[in-house]
């Protein structure tokens, strides 16, 4: 059915569009933009006054944990929870079981993806075979298969020599590298940032330098072998310091971090919550600040949610004993709306890291409005006030920081090519 | 005064006031254990779990005798005995225990936290027998309980802890109820060995030297260092620990003079401590394991009473 | 509420009373030999260190004065949430075959006299146990009485019998307070 979506701001960066005006949506792409336009018979409207009227989200960031985990998440219920955060596509990493390093995994996700899941999902494959960080993985088959990106996620690629030959190859193959930056030596077993609380609740703390010195490696990798690469999870100001110095000298950086990251800092932890267990850890007040300084001008290029759903039983457990890890699709998109409120972005640089961003460094054609454009279109009420609870989560697991938090700004309506997919209510 | 708290989780929650109840309650308690009959009906009806998930003869024995000076029934569950082994969690293992209705557990476990996260889950009380490296407030509250018979008083001393800080409960719980009671820390140890922000949890200090944190001390706390640390990216050798942060006759003596030198055992002669030291006429580590029994009654009697929880 | 204090003992009354209690002490146990005082916490422990300085006075001989906090021998401790503060117990001496009078400042339903007993017999095997006390208001729950009594004073149970000390812990009246 077609869809005439009237009367909301609409905001989309790749045009440089911000303003009432009203789209048009036929056989799943934009057919129109503009002021007043009209709707023909059978048409559904959705009245998107007060609305905001953005291209549909994207997180290039998810744990969907199909194939092999589906007790904590699978396709169904990640793609749902996804709709219900506003997102219309995500990029989801390769950290299954199997792990995803080989087109039968690849053509497993994008096949059930596409027959039940409710957005598009655009997986990321393996660096190395098993991301045992030993032997590189088949990119080129990989990439034919349909991956966007490749990742070790989870896990750094801790030899140097096999970072910088997966970094020429991933170049060479024309496919995107996304970096976990961690010196595992550094981080040891550590369970929480390193710093005065981990002290407090006599918790091994994981150093910032652990990221810093990771990231400054990984960029100086790309640096010299002249290759793109994306650090993933962004969370300690030494590392936005690293990344904005190296786009200032022209290397082909770019990053991402979390809501949590900018939202909570290690005083989340104290009362051992495992929820506020995660890796990188909440960092401190400073880092924050340095996290929304790196949005504000522009270092950090997206937000995405590193959604890492794990069942009950892991976390249920002593600090020590609980998986690193939060649910985060569905409150993205409330968290990161709390930045324009509190004038840390405006609005179009929001859906910019949010949709247009994303959709340009995974190199999808995703993340506009455009006419002709697929109608992958997100309906935002700012003003929508309610309350994140566990059972009305469409994540398969509940592992939320943010569980009883009033959260404000909500997903009304989620279009995925054209067909509601996600409706508030 | 009354003790509201339904757990003894560690030092850090409780107040100056509840600190000082507990220490009283545990003076009074200390003439029982020197009576020819040395058991009162206090907690007769009441049973008290002892569940260590770590070894230690020391602290369990102690928590041993003073549940049965007050009558309590008491129960031991070591971590090679449960079903831990078995991979049970310690939500099973702590249900299981409810089910035979208990009224205090006491638990030794080596992850910092494991209290809090039990104490929330159960309706029985929980006393902390040390979690990890976070706390371990039995330990020290008889402590202070020897600084303060020793020593008339809490207030204003001048308590030198050395050794490693980084991994030690004890060091946390001395920090949390010594600076509460109005005594100022001073710490030395490897700086490897130091924990960031530490002097943000009291009245502390840290210093780079053993001999500055001594220097005028009222009260110096020799640490146990692990033998395992050494060698590996914490410290080089014992022979070089001993020689920076061993307590020998020489360091005591830029101490006051009747300093009293504590340990909370076991000892590693010859490393931590010497034997002269050790045994010399300013040790007190025996009254600490005399008052250990007292402090550990003065905690039971507490959560005895039950109250609101944390 | 309004609260109403009659004083029912005056200085001279008290010390009067102390004092024949005393020689009735002396004469029930014909001297101090192997007599000693246990103060109950805490009304108990200031009289008996009244009562031992008189029979000190007239015997020309210290009389030992212990004392005992009887918290941990309360019959009602399990329903106590929370607990009551626990003061010292000093008995600085055995009971082993002494001649042991408890001292308490008023005499109510017996309960703390019975939690004071069972104290006693944990500090040794005494030859025999008397009690002394300023003030008997009745009301007795367990099967107890007073071998040395100041004064008999019939209350009701809603009536409050205190016995006021100066900064010294001597006895300066008692007073009864009705509700």
């Amino acid at each position: 059915m077609d869809i005439l979506i009237k009367g909301g701001r609409v905001i989309d960066p790749a045009q440089e569009l911000d303003g009432k005006l009203d789209i048009l949506v036929a056989d799943g792409r934009i057919a129109g933009i503009g002021k007043k336009l009209t709707a023909g018979k059978g048409i559904e409207v959705i009245d998107a006054r007060g609305m905001i009227v953005t291209p549909g989200l994207i997180d290039m960031h998810v744990h969907l944990r199909d194939p092999g985990l589906e007790y904590k998440e699978d396709i169904v219920t990640g793609t749902r929870a996804a709709a219900a955060g506003g997102f219309t596509s995500v990029a989801c990493m390769p950290n299954t079981k199997p792990v995803n390093d080989s087109k039968a995994v690849t053509g497993y996700i994008i096949a059930k993806a596409a027959a039940e899941g409710a957005v598009n999902v655009f997986p990321v494959g393996a660096v190395t075979q098993g991301s045992k960080g030993e032997h590189l993985a088949e990119m080129g088959d990989l990439k034919e298969a349909g991956c966007v990106a490749v990742s070790d996620d989870g896990r750094p690629v801790t030899n140097p020599e096999l970072m910088r030959r997966a970094l020429e190859y991933a170049k060479g193959m024309g496919i995107l590298f996304i970096s976990h930056a961690e010196d595992l030596g550094l981080a040891g077993d550590g369970q929480m940032n390193d710093g005065f609380t981990a002290t407090e609740l006599g918790l091994k703390g994981i150093p910032w330098v652990a990221e810093d010195a990771a990231t400054a490696r990984d960029v100086f990798l790309a640096e010299f072998t002249d290759s793109p690469i994306h650090i993933a999870h962004v969370s300690t100001k030494g590392a936005v310091r690293i990344i904005r110095e190296a786009k200032a000298r022209g290397v082909k950086v770019t990053c991402e971090t979390a809501p949590h990251y900018f939202t909570l800092t290690e005083n989340a932890v104290r009362g051992y919550d495992t929820n506020a267990k995660m890796n990188p850890p909440l960092r401190t007040a400073e880092d924050v600040e340095a996290i929304k300084a790196g949005l504000a001008d522009g270092t950090i290029d997206a937000i995405a949610t590193d959604h890492a759903p794990h069942h009950l039983d892991e976390k249920d457990l002593e600090f020590a004993l609980a998986l690193n890890g939060i649910i985060g699709l569905e409150t993205s998109l409330p968290l990161s709306l709390a930045l324009v409120e509190a004038k840390v972005l405006d609005l179009d640089a929001l859906v910019a890291r949010m949709s247009t961003n994303p959709a340009r460094i995974l190199g999808i054609d995703r993340g506009t409005l455009a006419q002709g454009a697929v109608a992958d279109i997100t309906v935002i009420d700012p003003d929508a006030r309610w309350t994140v609870e566990a059972e009305k989560l469409a994540s398969r697991s509940k592992n939320s920081p943010f569980l009883g938090r009033e959260m404000k700004g909500r997903t009304t309506y989620t279009i995925v090519g054209g067909k509601v997919v996600y409706k508030a209510g | 005064m009354v003790f509201k708290h339904k757990d003894i989780l560690g030092l850090q929650n409780l107040t100056a006031e509840e600190i000082e109840l507990l220490l009283n309650t545990a003076d009074s308690m200390k003439e029982i254990s020197k009576r020819e009959i040395k058991k009162v009906p206090t907690l007769r009806g009441k049973t008290v779990v002892n569940l260590f998930f770590e070894p230690s003869t020391r602290t369990r024995t102690s928590f041993e005798i003073a549940a049965k000076r007050l009558s309590a029934d008491t129960l031991n569950i070591s971590a090679s005995t449960s079903a831990v082994q078995k991979g049970e969690t310690l939500s099973d293992t702590a249900r299981n225990i409810e089910a035979m209705k208990p009224d205090i557990i006491v638990m030794r476990h080596a992850i910092s936290g494991a209290h809090h996260y039990l104490a929330k889950r159960v309706s029985y009380s929980v006393v902390n027998a040390g979690d990890g490296q976070h706390e371990h407030p039995s330990q020290g509250l008889l402590d202070m309980m020897t600084m303060r018979e020793k020593l008339g008083t809490l207030e204003g001393l001048k308590v030198a802890i050395v050794g490693d800080i980084t991994h030690s409960r004890v060091a946390r719980s001395n920090i949390y109820g010594l600076t509460k009671m109005g005594a100022k820390v001073f710490l030395a140890g490897p700086p490897t060995l130091i924990p960031p922000g530490v002097e943000r949890l009291g009245n502390v200090a840290v210093c780079g030297r053993m001999r500055d944190a001594v220097e005028d001390a009222d009260v110096v706390m020799m640490l146990r260092i692990q033998l395992e640390r050494q060698g590996k990216a914490l410290l080089p050798t014992m022979r070089e620990y001993s020689r920076y942060f061993g307590l020998s006759e020489d360091v005591v003596k830029l101490a006051k003079p009747g300093v009293l030198v504590m340990h909370p055992g076991p000892m590693n002669r010859g490393v931590e401590i010497c034997s002269d030291v050790a045994d010399g006429p300013n040790s007190v580590i025996l009254e600490q394991v005399e008052n250990g029994v007292a402090v550990r009654m003065s905690m039971l009697y507490h959560v005895s009473g039950g109250g609101p929880t944390e | 509420m309004k609260t109403e204090a009659t004083v029912i003992l005056d200085g001279v009354g008290v010390r009067r009373a102390l004092t024949r209690i005393a020689h009735e002490i002396l004469e029930r146990n014909k001297g101090i030999t192997d007599l000693v005082l246990v103060g109950i916490r805490t009304g108990g422990i200031h009289l008996a260190h009244e009562l031992a300085g008189r029979l000190e006075e007239i015997e020309r001989a210290p009389v030992p004065v212990g004392s005992v906090d009887i918290t941990l021998y309360r019959d009602d401790i399990r329903t106590q949430t929370p607990v009551l503060p626990v003061g010292k117990t000093e008995i600085p001496f055995s009971l082993e075959g002494k001649r042991v009078v408890l001292v308490d400042d008023v005499l109510f339903t017996g309960r703390t006299i019975r939690a004071a007993m069972d104290a006693m017999m944990d500090h040794g095997r005494p030859q025999c146990i008397q009690l002394a006390v300023l003030i008997d208001r009745g009301h007795r729950e367990l099967p107890i009485r007073a071998d040395f009594v100041g004064r008999n004073v019939p209350t009701s149970r809603k009536e409050n019998i205190q016995v006021r000390f100066d900064e010294a812990n001597r006895p300066v009246e008692v007073f009864l307070e009705k509700n």
